[in-house]
């Protein structure tokens, strides 16, 4: 499993709740490693392991820490680029949502080795959306859905997002997007990549 | 059905159309944030200069282009590098499509691009995905590279460094003779061996012994330059490498010096330890070409000579002593035997 995962979580863990919450966590879940490489492969089955150990030390449900990690990934400025990454998927975050399909690919595309589950999108009803994700790593939903409402902020857009658990072994998200222009778009310049990799 | 300019305007936002005239009949909405001016009714060759495959001069020139693909630039951006397709408007006129290629990153940041400027059917919004894309992993992948870096400089001075003395091992000596070996370079070669340092281990222990050795490190560093090479090479033994260096009275001044300091009473609490030291030196000079080894066991046997003639001095290799260790190492260990 691509070593940004096991690092992503790590870092998410170190800032939010210090260095030593992940030193416990680490030490709970029997890691032969301290700390991850981005740029490393690991062991899958390490995931599981360390997902259950924070949820251990910080006495949180692992689903509420998923989807902190998710909102982090988009708020945090040295990850800037998620943000960027994501706005490229369009102009609003309806745009971003029927982009959400491209996501696993365009994802591969960045990082070869980089496996995310399968993404799929409907809108039943205008403004009503359904997001199934199907594969592994299996709580990715949750991800999805605190990175979700980090980028409706970001677009400015009032949206009510819900993970519905598990139906025929997919993650199941609704998502109600309410009102588009509730709040200022922060706004995406295409000029501004210079920034990334900076940061 | 629509018509052919307003086809082109919806699809093409970086096309120019070319009156018979040679003057800019039209042009895309892009082209409003690439010139300050609306080029519309400029003299195409005016505001564009086209580079290759020629340089037209008149519209007749540039109507000989039909079909192909042109390098151009503006002359207010000559910079940036324009392709082109030229396509014959059946109407005594041209159209051209115009494209950034690959300057379409510098194009983006110059102007201020947005997704609006570019056909929604352009790849170009993936290609300016995967740029910014590519540039954060490179980071990361910099990133990492620069920490393992760090660890194997780390890890290579440890596998070349005794951790006791911190002076340099023998691995450390060997990487220095083949470099020795593959230049021309003159220097010298001391053996050192200290004498009753055994005894020292044997009656006041291990940890005083080791204080021993740190000090005597500390002496030879103090007494030699920045660019020779100090080895611990045994328990008690010990090699210096004096690149450029075989000036027989410096190096006995040297030797001399050396084994001085290290005879000098040390005080290592609550003891005062005397120990003394012997050295055989080797000078490349001294001989005809040998091997980096042959120096080194030289030294070895120059260092036996002066231990045998009583230690606490110092002697140069000299033919007389013979140039083969193992004749030696019989009387070495009866002369140990006796110590």
């Amino acid at each position: 499993m691509h070593g940004l995962i096991f690092r992503t979580l790590e870092a998410f863990v170190s800032d939010t709740f210090g260095p030593s919450c992940w030193g416990r966590a680490v030490a709970v879940s029997g890691q032969p490693v301290t700390s991850f490489e981005a740029m490393l492969q690991y062991d899958k089955a390490h995931l599981p392991k360390l997902l259950h150990a924070c949820a251990e030390v910080l006495d949180r449900p692992q689903s509420e820490i998923l989807e902190d990690l998710g909102t982090y990934l988009i708020t945090r400025q040295n990850h800037a680029s998620v943000r960027r990454l994501l706005r490229f998927g369009g102009q609003t975050f309806s745009d971003l949502l029927h982009a959400l399909d491209d996501l696993p690919d365009r994802t591969r595309m960045v990082v070869p080795g980089l496996e995310l589950p399968q993404i799929s999108v409907r809108e039943p009803v205008p403004r009503r959306f359904t997001v199934q994700c199907t594969g592994d790593p299996h709580g990715f939903g949750h991800v999805l859905v605190g990175l979700l409402r980090a980028m409706a902020d970001d677009y400015g857009t009032l949206a009510l997002l819900a993970h519905l658990g598990d139906r025929d072994r997919a993650e199941v998200i609704d998502v109600t997007v309410v009102e588009t222009a509730f709040a200022d778009d922060r706004g995406f310049s295409l000029a501004d990549a210079e920034l990334v990799g900076k940061s | 059905m629509i018509s052919a300019c307003d086809l082109l305007l919806a699809l093409r936002p970086m096309h120019v159309c070319i009156s018979p005239t040679g003057h800019i009949r039209q042009a895309g909405k892009s082209f409003s944030k690439l010139v300050c001016v609306d080029p519309t009714g400029c003299r195409f060759l005016e505001v564009f200069e086209v580079m290759r495959p020629t340089r037209p001069s008149t519209m007749t020139n540039l109507r000989s282009l039909v079909g192909q693909v042109l390098r151009l630039r503006l002359r207010s951006e000559p910079k940036l590098i324009l392709r082109g397709l030229v396509i014959d408007d059946q109407a005594h006129g041209v159209i051209l499509d115009l494209s950034f290629g690959i300057a379409v990153v510098d194009a983006v940041q110059r102007f201020g691009l947005t997704a609006q400027d570019f056909a929604p059917s352009d790849l170009v919004m993936e290609l300016l995905f995967l740029q910014e894309a590519k540039s954060s992993a490179m980071a990361a992948s910099f990133s990492l590279n620069a920490r393992l870096n760090g660890a194997r400089l780390a890890a290579e001075t440890a596998a070349l460094t005794d951790g006791l003395t911190g002076l340099h091992n023998r691995r450390a000596l060997d990487a220095a003779l083949d470099q020795l070996g593959q230049s021309d370079t003159e220097y010298a070669v001391l053996q050192m061996d200290l004498d009753r340092f055994k005894q020292v281990n044997d009656s006041l222990g291990h940890a005083v012994g080791d204080e021993v050795l740190k000090r005597v490190a500390a002496i030879m560093r103090s007494h030699t330059r920045q660019e020779d090479l100090l080895i611990r090479s045994g328990g008690d033994e010990f090699i210096i490498l004096c690149p450029g260096l075989t000036n027989r009275a410096r190096l006995a001044e040297l030797a001399a010096s050396l084994i001085s300091d290290i005879s000098e009473p040390l005080p290592i609490a609550p003891h005062s330890i005397t120990i003394g030291a012997s050295i055989g030196v080797m000078v490349t000079r001294d001989t005809a070409p040998i091997l980096p080894a042959e120096m080194v066991e030289r030294a070895d046997i120059a260092l036996y000579a002066a231990k045998r003639k009583g230690r606490g001095r110092h002697l140069f290799w000299a033919p007389k002593m013979g140039t083969d260790l193992a004749v030696l190492d019989l009387s070495k260990a009866a002369s140990q035997d006796q110590a």
